[in-house]
């Protein structure tokens, strides 16, 4: 145990740390068991039960527990899980007792590797048969978590095999959950570590048809455990008010668009429908009286074929209709069409409407779910599937289509059916490594560590990446070494190069301008004429000077020959970037970008025979900056020797050779 | 800002920052369909056999008024025109012929759609042959090119706004593979030339110009013999007029070629060891909603503008947007900047990183929290994408195995499954495109496990018999929805939203009954054989005991509180009996009664028995209808 014992103590201190910031009542204890000191009641009351520490008794959260989850001791002994299991209860019998309506749950972790002891009398079996009964009549909720890893010699597999048949009595006497982990990162995921008591969304009928109904109960089976939702902060209070709620309040006002100092008050606001460019008032009451309101029911629309329902129509998170628990002929008759259904490969296709008043339906499938547990009834998963209008049916090109060159030969396929097979996750014999059932949200479980971190310290850094949760977010460094081989042949059956055609700085356009959805006006500078390589191969044109590369988008404008204007237009826009550059700059830091820009400038304004463009921007440049305070930036071009056009280089200069390199020599101290 | 969601629509836990819904396409479409009208388009002599009496100028007319009803509703920035070429008259922003621009009033030619655009743009086909008349252009003799009019007024229209900011794009419907074909000699290659130039210049500024042929299911529209020119075809193999055999089969392609595929985000997909190839990623489903409410002043019927202002609650003092965030824990608050927050979420590089490969039996029913996104490979920046994104698809669906990966996104980082779809033909068109559907994976936090609350600790659950479980498949048989496909239902809630903004936008008084498609085909049910067979699977579950609540009253506290109700149900309407309510009720002394008594009718005809006395009393009055 004490391999995953790290991995024990960060689920379990974030179960606390859910618990003080959603269940701030809760109280949890804390038990170790196989540990070389004894300290519990019953060895003083009774005797027995060695090895067994009452490590915290059940108290309500708070930060003692969390740290104290953090450094579990290790132990030297072998520990039995029955023993732990006894103590436990007696403590929440000796403190809540029978008649405490609280939820109680014990949480079993071991490996179950070593032996329980022989009790007094009876059997190990009659033993747990009566603790199982206890736990019932308390109340009691209980969860196994068996972390074991590949088996180790035979002489453990007696052992183990009777602690799982005891195991398994618990899992079957009381609603006790027994599960299996192999791997630390499934342990993390293994520990609910909020509980959320399931609330129905639907209780009533499954209308076959009007006159055959079946008593169902709907309940969500996933939903997104999100984010915590932080509150916004205000530091406004003095920092000695010991009150301070520090809490901000969002207040909305409505105001008129012609007159913005009024404020409209909410009886004088009316709802307002979008439809194309005219907005439609509509009273509540008047669309109440009009609008779509049909009857909570559940029907029956028909069965249908498992493949007309393809997996990626699911719309949303999904949902389980059990059986009327207390209705053995709900039961029943859902047990028979769910193996029906599974026999046959066909699913139903329902109508729902969960609640009255609701004002939409819902079309989706039931499939079956057939459960392999004899304690546990047959129930239906339940998919909202898409209307019409939520699909697009957009056209992609079919890959036999596509040119011979890109259709992988023989080999490339045997290589690439070779890394299918080979990066297999779910591999016979072993436990499905990343189960979703079994693995944790690596976000929450970094941002309750950070949370506790900084409740320590408050300026604690945000911790890295857990090594075990990395095994989520990164692949699997051991199975890629196993199967090393089969990537670098895989590797070197494919070759794959950059696109020629593609300049760096428009690719890092291209993904700036289509990763983020608040594209700022900056970054579409450079107009792409098509995203789609397959639409439209087209060259990319460049039509303004963008930020990135104004050098480069300066050089392809002036070479544009599809209209007079572009030079005309690109010059404009370099003088432009220069000033702005000129200005934007901070300590110098934009100087030598404006310099590259003003000697491509220069370069362009010689080749187009346009010196005087460039002459007169230089002297207007160098006088702007003198009085903006900007001289660095002309003793910078000083130093670089940066000269105006002179009429050697451009015939049409009117600036001889001696006055163009001394232009900047002689600072203008008129101005200054 | 919407700032009061239209609840009715969303379901509770429907998150409106969640940036999936939010794929909104930056950027706009400018679109002209334009339509030829010629006499060979209202033909309807070479129709094969069974077919109805549809010309190929109504099937264009209805799917751009398909188009138009989905583009109001979806995309309502859009700019369309409705242009005819071919017509005997003429209207047109250059004045020349043949050209005629279909508009209605308080609208521009290229102008948003509206309400009335799409409802007299439905009657134009009774109209057209009084007010717009079909005229071939192209006759030899002239040098009147209607064609080559047609292009011109539309990239005319097109000139309106920046190519950077919109999508500008020409859809040409015809079933004329080659217009110049009466036309001989010298003129003939001249006005190819003409005509080809005059599409040339429009996409040099940026128009595509697509083209949507129309043909007969006997003969093919021949695209090589002027149209591939016309708009560029060479390099595009996808680019194919696959033979149609039904006219409805024409219809749905047509309708599929009129939206614009849109890239949602370009993925790079790292395989292994630093190889890595590109995706395009696409929203092919997400739920439509109605669109956003915007308060308006009630007196004017002008729009508000919403101001949001933060206000320190220690101090009063107003602030600008808090920079930090914080989460009371141990007594305590601890604060987050919102750098912290965005490093907090960053577990990896946004990109998609492939972990390994299982059986698709791993993937269970209720593995999926939201819609899944399309992926298709691009070979614009990395070359050899596509070759390795088919050999991995190929090897996927033989293999029947799916791709696990993470998908580091900002929002949510998270496990996704890739499942490789094959592509499904029929009738022609393309059902589901060839590529990869990802899967978003719940974590085990966000699984619930509902079935073992329920499970019994006293030995085992009822599990249904052979026979049960036969007469349940003899029952599945008989209700079975052979063709059964997802695109079936139209959204009743969202028909009946837009019907009922469309008729007062229109000002009618008269709002349409919509019909809702989602109803249980009641006909079908009552066919003899599935009545029996329903008889049947009900007597093998439920016994000869008909009555279905029965059971109830041997089981624990659901029959306790029942009973209960029942009971005071009928006392209810014992007691209701002793009152003469119509006389209480006009002579306005139900007030004087107490709200117990109240009460007694409101049990007694099933009525809410909440709120205040007033609130029961004028309840009662509304039952009784007065």
């Amino acid at each position: 145990m004490h391999k995953v014992l790290p991995e024990l103590e960060k689920v379990c201190s974030m179960l606390v740390e859910k618990k003080l910031v959603y269940h701030k009542s809760d109280q949890v204890g804390i038990i170790l068991f196989g540990t070389e000191d004894t300290k519990n009641e019953l060895t003083r009351e009774v005797g027995g039960y060695e090895h067994v520490v009452v490590l915290q008794d059940t108290k309500v959260v708070d930060g003692d527990l969390v740290e104290a989850l953090q450094q579990l001791p290790r132990g030297t002994f072998n520990g039995d899980f029955l023993d732990a299991i006894i103590v436990g209860m007696d403590i929440l019998i000796k403190k809540f007792g029978e008649t405490d309506k609280k939820k109680k749950r014990l949480c079993l972790i071991t490996n179950a590797l070593s032996p329980v002891k022989d009790p007094f009398e009876g059997t190990k079996e009659g033993q747990v048969i009566t603790i199982a009964e206890q736990l019932v009549r308390h109340g009691m909720g209980m969860e196994s978590i068996v972390v074991r890893e590949r088996l180790n010699g035979s002489a453990t597999k007696r052992i183990m095999d009777e602690n799982d048949h005891l195991l398994n009595i618990f899992a079957k006497k009381t609603s006790a959950k027994l599960v299996y982990v192999e791997s630390p990162t499934s342990l993390l995921g293994a520990l609910r570590t909020r509980n959320i008591s399931p609330v129905t969304i639907f209780r009533g009928d499954l209308e076959l048809s009007s006159k055959m109904k079946i008593k169902v109960w709907v309940y969500k089976k996933t939903s997104e455990e999100k984010f915590p939702t932080l509150k916004k902060y205000s530091d406004k209070a003095p920092p000695t008010d010991k009150f301070a709620t520090h809490e901000v309040k969002v207040d909305y006002e409505y105001k008129s668009v012609e007159d913005p100092g009024r404020v409209v008050p909410p009886e004088e606001r009316i709802k307002g429908y979008r439809y194309g460019p005219q907005v439609v008032p509509i009273a509540p009451s008047e669309w109440d009286a009009v609008k779509f309101k049909p009857e909570k029911g559940i029907k029956l629309l028909g069965f249908t074929n498992a493949s007309n329902i393809l997996r990626h129509y699911y719309m949303k998170d999904a949902n389980v209709f059990i059986a009327d628990p207390g209705n053995t002929r709900a039961i029943l008759a859902v047990s028979a069409l769910a193996r029906a259904m599974k026999a046959e490969n066909k699913v139903a296709i329902v109508r729902c409407v969960w609640r009255h008043g609701q004002g939409n339906v819902i079309v989706g499938v039931l499939t079956p779910n057939v459960s392999d547990k004899d304690n546990i009834p047959d129930s239906f998963n339940f998919n909202v599937l898409p209307f019409v209008e939520d699909v697009r049916e957009f056209q992609f090109p079919s890959f036999n289509n596509f040119p011979a060159s890109w259709q992988p030969n023989e080999q490339q396929q045997e290589a690439a059916d070779d890394l299918v097979k080979l990066l297999d996750l779910a591999p016979s014999g072993k436990e499905e490594v990343l189960q979703p059932e079994f693995t944790p949200n690596p976000v929450l479980q970094r941002f309750y560590h950070h949370l506790d971190l900084k409740s320590k310290h408050p300026d604690a850094a945000i911790p890295p990446l857990d090594e075990t949760l990395k095994r989520i977010t990164e692949p699997d460094p051991e199975l890629f070494s196993l199967n090393k081989s089969a990537i670098d042949a895989f590797r070197r059956s494919f070759e794959l190069k950059d696109n020629p055609k593609l300049k760096k700085s428009t690719r890092r356009i291209l993904r700036e301008k289509t990763s983020g959805s608040n594209m700022g006006e900056g970054y579409a500078d450079i107009s792409v004429q098509s995203l789609n390589s397959i639409e439209n191969t087209s060259a990319v044109k460049i039509e303004k000077i963008g930020d990135l590369t104004p050098v480069q988008d300066f050089e392809t404008l002036m070479s544009r020959r599809d209209g007079p204007e572009w030079i005309g237009k690109a010059i404009k826009d370099m003088k432009n970037k220069i000033f702005d550059l000129v200005e934007d700059s901070y300590e110098g830091d934009n100087y030598p970008k404006a310099l590259e820009c003003l000697v491509a400038l220069r370069k362009g304004c010689i080749l187009e025979q346009e010196p005087k463009q460039f002459n007169d921007f230089l002297r207007h440049l160098c006088k702007f900056c003198r009085e903006k305070n900007l001289n660095s930036f002309c003793e910078f071009l000083t130093s670089k020797e940066l000269a105006l056009i002179s009429k050697t280089e451009a015939i049409d200069s009117e600036v001889c050779d001696d006055e163009a390199r001394s232009f900047l020599v002689k600072p203008d101290t008129k101005v200054e | 800002m919407d700032l009061d969601p239209d609840d009715v629509f969303r379901d509770d836990e429907d998150d409106p920052d969640n940036d999936l819904y939010l794929d909104r396409e930056s950027t706009k479409e400018l679109l002209v369909y334009l339509v030829d009208a010629s006499p060979k388009m209202f033909s309807t002599t070479s129709l094969a056999g069974d077919q109805k009496d549809e010309t190929h100028f109504h099937i264009a007319l209805s799917s751009i008024s398909q188009s138009l009803k989905t583009r109001i509703i979806n995309s309502s920035y859009d700019e369309v025109a409705i242009c005819f070429f071919n017509t005997r008259e003429k209207k047109n922003l250059l004045d020349i012929n043949g050209v005629f621009i279909f508009d209605v009033a308080e609208r521009e030619f290229l102008d948003r759609p509206t309400a009335r655009l799409i409802k007299e743009f439905d009657c134009v086909e009774e109209r057209f042959v009084k007010e717009i008349g079909s005229q071939y252009g192209i006759v030899s003799g002239t040098r009147e090119n209607s064609l080559y009019n047609a292009l011109w007024v539309a990239q005319a229209l097109l000139r309106k706004g920046s190519a950077k900011m919109a999508d500008k794009r020409i859809l040409l419907f015809t079933n004329e593979d080659d217009p110049f074909e009466n036309i001989k000699g010298a003129t003939k290659i001249d006005m190819t030339r003409t005509t080809l130039q005059r599409a040339k210049d429009a996409q040099d500024l940026g128009i595509s110009i697509e083209i949507l042929p129309l043909s007969w299911p006997d003969e093919k529209f021949n695209v090589s013999l002027f149209y591939a020119d016309l708009i560029g075809l060479e390099g595009h193999p996808q680019f194919l007029v696959s033979t149609v055999e039904k006219l409805e089969d024409m219809k749905d392609q047509l309708r599929k070629r009129i939206f614009k595929k849109r890239i949602v985000k370009k993925i790079t997909f790292s395989i292994a060891n630093g190889l890595s190839i590109e995706l395009n990623s696409y929203a092919l489903i997400r739920p439509t909603l109605p669109g956003a409410i915007t308060w308006l002043d009630s007196v004017s019927n002008r729009p508000l503008k919403t101001e949001r202002s933060f206000i320190c609650s220690d101090t009063g003092a107003l602030l600008q947007e808090p920079p930090k965030r914080y989460q009371s824990y141990k007594n305590e608050n601890i604060t987050f900047s919102a750098e912290e927050l965005s490093e907090i979420k960053r577990v990896t590089t946004g990109n998609l990183h492939l972990l390994g490969f299982k059986p698709l039996s791993c993937l269970k029913d209720h593995h999926n929290l939201r819609p899944s996104t399309f992926v298709f490979p691009s070979d614009e920046e990395v070359i050899g994408s596509t070759s390795i994104f088919i050999a991995l698809h190929r090897s996927m669906l033989r293999l029947k195995r799916f791709a696990l990966a993470f998908f580091g996104s900002s929002s949510r980082p998270q496990l996704v499954a890739l499942i490789a779809q094959d592509e499904i033909i029929s009738h022609g068109g393309q059902i589901e495109p060839p590529g990869m559907h990802m899967i978003y994976l719940p974590y085990s936090e966000d699984i619930r496990h509902v079935e073992e609350v329920y499970s019994y600790s006293n030995g085992a659950t009822p599990k249904a018999t052979d026979d049960q479980i036969m007469k349940a498949a003899a029952l599945m048989n008989r209700i079975d929805l052979k063709d059964f496909s997802v695109f079936q239902f139209s959204n009743p809630a969202l028909q009946r939203h837009y019907a009922v903004l469309q008729a007062l936008a229109l000002e009618e008084l008269d709002i349409p009954e919509t019909n809702d498609e989602t109803l249980p085909d009641e006909e079908g049910m009552s066919r003899p054989a599935v009545v029996s067979a329903l008889e049947e699977f009900k007597l093998s579950v439920y016994g000869d005991n008909d009555d279905v609540e029965s059971e109830l009253v041997d089981n624990g506290k659901a029959s306790e509180t029942s009973k209960k109700r029942k009971a005071v149900a009928e006392n209810a309407v014992k007691e209701c009996a002793n009152f003469d309510w119509d006389d209480l009720a006009d002579s306005g002394k139900l007030k004087d009664l107490t709200v117990v008594e109240l009460k007694f009718y409101l049990t007694a005809h099933k009525l809410p028995v909440g709120g205040k006395k007033e609130a029961l009393i004028s309840r009662i009055l509304t039952h009784m209808g007065k």
